[in-house]
């Protein structure tokens, strides 16, 4: 579960601290009380900065590291797919081997598949991602980011 | 060396009970996890395992006895319903109840403590909880401690009030005359503490309580497994606990109170069991404790409590909580030993039970159990279901190691030895 790949963006996370924005999402987990503070920047449609704040364990932690370096500087639609993907795997109890074309889109995030394998470490995964998302729909209207993922 | 059972001696540790006997009683304890690790069960805080001695007496029940109780009278119907009474018989001289009518069967705890709440909130003066009158319970409550008061607070406009901790992780009772006043109607507390482990005072609360005429339920839940229970000595109203934490099955909790209060108090469930006679119009009621057990009880349950009673008794509670004493001395200072680790709790052994609860330097608690897990090691990470704990202490979460009468000073090193290639792991 612990990949070198996770720890590494625990100890040493990208894009961490908040930045300028255009809105702000608080999240939760109450399970186990991980907490993040998001901020998203959008140029058009294009993420200029996705800047956090939290606190939680290792897998919530890195996971928004590597949202951070996935995401910035890619256009709405890629990065929903992403997301999309990424949720996809998370939600697979172990079940998905990432092939070449997942392991292309999704990088260092791919490292969580062993993390889908327990259920409640899932949410702790994919808290950031959620953030992004409603911080995403906050930025640019719910309309956006259904066109986006019709697209 | 006490009577009975040889020591096993490898730590030197005084008042340990021979868990190698004991063990053999637990097939659980005897599973491997994460291929091939022997299981450190150090969750016991959550819930105990089961001796071989209640799984038999459970299957036992259904194979030979099952029926349903207090009616029929056939002869299933009436060894159904002797092992059922049986079980409150032995759960009476359990806590040394005055009568065996006061031990009313719940599903847990959290029930027993919401009965005495909805009781409260139906009844008649004097113990009647409405606008203008006060509850008190503490900080250090688990969340079937303060939610159901908060329900009844909001219901009824009563007010919600706590005594605050220490930094120590003990009660504040400094301005206890502030908290309890004559307008207080019950005060609720916990006699152990599910995240600090502090063994509260109770004299001082009872008497404060008694003086202002206020009713006093204390949740027993950590207390009834560990230590000789004696509902007379503790003077309280009313005492809850459950099944599942002292070797009986889940489902079937404990409701103590005194006779005259359950039968002064009204029904809060209504249903078949706990009526005396029903028309379309009106309904009286049987007299307690079957008044407050309305429809089919969890009978397998309570006859596995009974046997859970049985083999906890033939132990002896005594020398249960000297064994536990023992290894929690021994846990406090092999813990205080591992870098960065902060207990939250009082750290030495006076006025505690056997659950520890610990932050590990920056590391946060989920990561903690999941590198223990892999070891085999089981132990809880969260907030306990006690959240303002963590609140006051200003951390979201802790690690929890908390034993038994079958925890070994060997575990209690897998356990250090453990937080230590955790710490590694992290750092």
């Amino acid at each position: 579960m612990y990949q070198e790949v996770i720890l590494d963006h625990y100890k040493n996370p990208h894009g961490h601290g908040l930045r300028a924005g255009d809105a702000e999402v608080h999240h939760v987990n109450p399970t186990c009380g991980d907490e993040i503070t998001l901020r998203v920047r959008y140029d058009g449609e294009r993420i200029a900065d996705v800047s956090y704040e939290g606190q939680g364990c290792s897998i919530s932690q890195a996971s928004a590291s590597v949202l951070n370096e996935l995401l910035v500087d890619r256009e709405l639609p890629e990065a929903l797919e992403i997301q999309r993907t990424f949720l996809e795997l998370m939600q697979s109890r172990g079940q998905i081997t990432p092939d070449d074309a997942m392991e292309e889109l999704l990088q260092d995030a791919v490292a969580f598949a062993g993390v889908s394998k327990y259920p409640a470490r899932v949410k702790c995964a994919l808290l950031s991602w959620m953030a992004w998302k409603d911080a995403t729909a906050q930025a640019l209207g719910d309309e956006a980011t259904a066109r986006g993922e019709q697209s | 060396m006490t009577e009975g059972h040889p020591v096993s001696d490898v730590s030197g540790l005084p008042g340990l009970l021979d868990t190698e006997a004991i063990r053999k009683d637990f097939p659980i304890l005897d599973r491997t996890v994460h291929e091939g690790r022997p299981l450190v069960y150090l969750d016991n805080a959550a819930s105990s395992q089961k001796p071989r001695q209640v799984l038999d007496a459970l299957a036992d029940y259904y194979e030979r006895h099952h029926a349903n109780v207090h009616r029929g009278v056939h002869v299933l119907a009436e060894e159904a319903t002797a092992l059922y009474e049986g079980a409150r018989d032995k759960v009476a001289a359990f806590i040394n109840a005055p009568s065996r009518d006061e031990v009313v069967f719940t599903k847990n705890a959290s029930e027993s403590l919401n009965l005495v709440a909805n009781m409260l909130g139906l009844a008649d003066e004097p113990y009647r909880v409405d606008s203008g009158t006060e509850i008190v319970i503490t900080e250090m409550e688990h969340h079937s401690n303060i939610v159901p008061w908060q329900l009844l607070a909001q219901r009824t406009g009563a007010k919600l009030k706590w005594f605050g901790l220490t930094d120590e992780g003990r009660l504040d009772l400094s301005r206890i005359d502030e908290v309890i006043t004559e307008r207080t109607k019950i005060v609720s507390f916990v006699l152990v503490s599910n995240v600090l482990g502090t063994h509260n005072p109770v004299e001082a609360i009872v008497r404060r309580a008694q003086e202002v005429g206020a009713l006093v339920l204390i949740d027993a839940s950590q207390a009834a497994p560990h230590m000789p229970m004696d509902v007379q000595s503790l003077q309280a109203d009313f005492v809850a606990f459950t099944g599942h934490k002292m070797c009986g099955p889940t489902g079937i909790g404990v409701l103590w109170g005194r006779q005259e209060l359950l039968e002064d108090l009204p029904p809060f469930l209504g249903g078949g069991e706990m009526i005396e006679t029903v028309t379309m119009s009106s309904s009286t009621y049987a007299p307690a404790p079957h008044k407050f057990e309305a429809g089919t009880p969890p009978i397998a349950q309570a006859v596995g409590l009974g046997a859970a009673v049985d083999y906890l008794t033939a132990i002896g509670m005594e020398r249960i909580a000297a064994h536990e004493r023992a290894i929690t001395g021994y846990a406090l200072e092999r813990l205080s030993r591992v870098e960065g680790l902060r207990i939250i709790g009082p750290v030495t052994p006076e006025d505690r039970g056997a659950t520890i609860s610990f932050t590990l330097g920056d590391i946060h608690p989920h990561d903690v159990g999941q590198v223990l897990d892999e070891q085999g090691i089981a132990v809880r990470v969260g907030h306990h279901c006690a959240r303002p704990v963590c609140l006051r202490y200003g951390i979201p979460a802790t690690t929890r190691a908390s034993f038994y009468l079958y925890s070994t000073p060997a575990e209690v090193d897998a356990l250090a030895d453990g937080l230590e290639y955790v710490r590694g792991f992290f750092g």
